[in-house]
């Protein structure tokens, strides 16, 4: 069954502990000045955003159907079976169509690096593998960010809103948006408000499906036009074999009648 | 001529030291140094310039050749041999631009073995590179014609219905491949550029392109060898010009009809002047020019008119890279200088390049034109004169 992180923004209390768990998990500098950088980056794979008192934090979804790892020429990113959408450096070569791809712009590159990364949350494989949950929701100190299935975490936010409607917007981002994302969010607040794309616009269709529609034809395509060409060629060539034929017969007749002279 | 060969011979010798800075910005100092990219526009003008439009311009190779090969337009056979070279510079140089774009160009190589058939992009990279093979092999002849090798030549002879059918296949892909790589983003680029029919476009563009580079090669490299311009030859690429680019307006028109779009494209907007320049350039003023008889009967005006569909075009492949993301991005990307170097140094590789294959190879040999009596001046002055002067990538 997929794991999947459910954050709950009306009990973010902004204290910024995923941040600094989630840099220590995986080796970024954290400091106050990190702390204080409102983006993400290559160095800052997730962020507690604030808004008057209300806060949102922003993370790599884990898309069902990551349009990333669709995107990647050398499938340097995948989604594993458990839930995390991971990245294998080593076959990277830093073409950055998966930071063009994603539609919530999650992929960050080290534009200062000489060898660069692509760098994104990737949802703690190896704690998964052990049985853990990620950083993030281990230190989470008012259950915000809370781990678990995908489908229990999914239940448990209908129950919220259905016990709170006052409180939430009735909505679950990630449950569909782009064919659904093992990241969901409740907040009494508009994502959009927060740099999240509207629901709208990026629609419940998995992304790949766009370029896998023509990518598909492809293998079929090929010995398609393979033969039209080829006919093509074989046809007007064919006729110029028969001319030279022919002029030949003729050029041969006429040698005839001028030796028969 | 004096003054002006060593005045073309400096600017090339300042955009040489200029890139070749440039060059050692990029790779000792990082992609952050040497561009404006961000973790919020990736993709710059490397990929909008050097990328799609150098694969566009390059597309005169398979125009030229399938007409040539496939529909027996015999008359073209006097310009295949400078469109294949073109191609296969070209797409060396989009090579070479690709080795700065990437962020770890040393590991290109990766498409070999670790193959995402899903990616666009791999498909793309698979055709390039085996396009550029075809196109070396298709070159190949030149070489062997130069050193007298008979033989060789017999070899290529026998595979080249292969080289011709793979090559127009390869072409036809990768060319709409590279529209189809923003398909990806439906909510990213702006809608007056995206559309399901982007791969349809971007191979459209290609063949309008393709005739428009070689009515401009030929012009050119007529100019800058003195050679006799044969009209024949470009009053039918121009004809042809003319069609290509009816198909592509009204398959434009047609997608934004289709999508209702019409009513927005007209209104003024950031965005909308931008997409009116390409317009303009890639169709109004081009169609137009070209529906006179007079213009497609004169060189001069043929000249003309290719020069700005072809500016059109890159506007629009531009638009497509840069501009349709500056909305969803909320601001905008202005490339750095170091940016513009690098593609001008590759640019200027290309000139002289082509200079200099055309100086030692029968590119444009005289026993080629049966129809035509041309008159090949011996090539006076320094190659890097015309280098200037001659047809690009
Ligand atoms: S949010 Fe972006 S980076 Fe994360 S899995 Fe989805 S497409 Fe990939
Ligand atoms: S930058 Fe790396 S991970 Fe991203 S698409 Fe390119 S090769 Fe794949």
């Amino acid at each position: 069954m997929s794991k999947a992180i459910l954050y709950d923004a009306t009990m973010c209390i902004g204290c910024k502990q995923c941040e600094s768990a989630c840099a220590q998990q995986n080796s970024l500098p954290y400091n106050d000045s990190v702390a204080a950088e409102p983006v993400q980056s290559a160095h800052k794979w997730t962020v507690v955003l604030t808004k008057d008192d209300k806060f949102m934090r922003r993370l790599c979804m884990h898309c069902e159907k990551p349009a990333c790892a669709s995107a990647c020429p050398v499938g340097a990113l995948h989604k594993t079976k458990p839930g995390p959408v991971v990245y294998d450096v080593w076959k990277c070569i830093g073409c950055r169509y998966c930071m063009v791809a994603c539609p919530f712009s999650q992929p960050k590159y080290e534009w200062g690096s000489l060898n660069p990364r692509v760098r994104k949350c990737i949802m703690c494989p190896d704690r998964l593998a052990a049985g853990k949950q990620t950083a993030c929701a281990e230190i989470c100190p008012t259950g915000a960010t809370k781990f678990g299935d995908r489908d229990d975490l999914l239940r448990e936010a209908r129950e919220r809103i259905r016990q709170n409607p006052g409180t939430y917007l009735d909505r679950i981002y990630g449950y569909n948006e782009v064919g659904g994302t093992s990241v969901l969010i409740l907040s009494s607040q508009k994502v959009e408000d927060y740099g999240y794309p509207a629901s709208a616009k990026i629609g419940d269709t998995p992304l790949p499906e766009y370029t896998g529609r023509v990518m598909e034809r492809v293998p079929d395509f090929i010995p398609v036009w393979t033969l039209v060409l080829g006919g093509i060629y074989w046809i007007s060539h064919r006729r110029e074999e028969v001319a030279a034929a022919e002029a030949e017969e003729e050029q041969a007749k006429k040698t005839q009648n001028g030796g028969a002279r | 001529m004096k003054i002006k060969f060593t005045f073309w011979r400096a600017v090339f010798a300042v955009i040489m030291i200029a890139g070749m800075y440039s060059t050692y910005v990029r790779y000792f100092h990082g992609l952050g140094a040497s561009t404006n990219m961000t973790d919020q526009f990736p993709w710059g003008f490397w990929i909008g310039f050097d990328c799609l439009c150098g694969v566009m311009l390059a597309a005169g190779g398979f125009c030229i050749v399938g007409a040539v090969y496939l529909f027996n337009v015999e008359s073209l056979h006097s310009v295949v041999r400078p469109a294949v070279l073109t191609a296969f510079l070209g797409y060396l140089l989009f090579i070479v631009g690709l080795l700065f774009d990437l962020g770890r160009p040393w590991f290109i190589w990766h498409q070999l073995i670790y193959m995402n058939p899903h990616s666009v992009m791999f498909e793309v990279g698979m055709c390039v590179m085996t396009y550029t093979t075809v196109l070396f092999f298709e070159f190949l002849p030149n070489v062997f014609e130069r050193f007298n090798l008979r033989q060789p030549i017999k070899w290529i002879k026998r595979i080249y219905p292969v080289l011709i059918v793979l090559g127009i296949l390869l072409s036809t892909l990768h060319q709409s491949s590279l529209g189809s790589l923003y398909l990806i983003m439906p909510s990213k680029l702006h809608p007056f550029w995206y559309s399901p029919a982007l791969p349809f476009f971007f191979f459209g563009s290609a063949v309008a392109v393709g005739l428009a580079m070689t009515i401009f090669e030929s012009t050119q490299s007529a100019k800058a060898m003195g050679r006799h311009l044969e009209s024949k030859v470009l009053v039918q690429l121009g004809g042809a010009l003319l069609v290509a680019l009816w198909m592509n307006a009204l398959l434009r028109l047609e997608d934004y009809w289709h999508r209702d779009m019409l009513r927005q494209i007209l209104k003024p907007g950031y965005e909308a002047y931008f997409l009116w320049v390409e317009l303009l350039l890639a169709f109004v003023i081009p169609i137009t020019m070209l529906s006179f008889k007079k213009v497609r009967l004169s060189p001069q005006g043929l000249y003309l008119a290719s020069i700005i569909s072809l500016l059109g075009f890159i506007t629009n492949r531009l638009n497509v890279a840069l501009i349709g993301f500056e909305t969803f991005v909320g601001h905008h990307y202005v490339p750095k200088w170091t940016e513009f170097s690098v593609t001008l140094m590759i640019i200027a590789m290309g000139f002289f390049l082509f200079a200099v294959a055309v100086r030692y190879l029968p590119i444009f040999p005289a026993q080629e034109h049966a129809v035509v009596q041309t008159v090949r001046q011996p090539v006076a002055g320094p190659a890097l004169g015309e280098a200037v002067l001659n047809a690009g990538d």
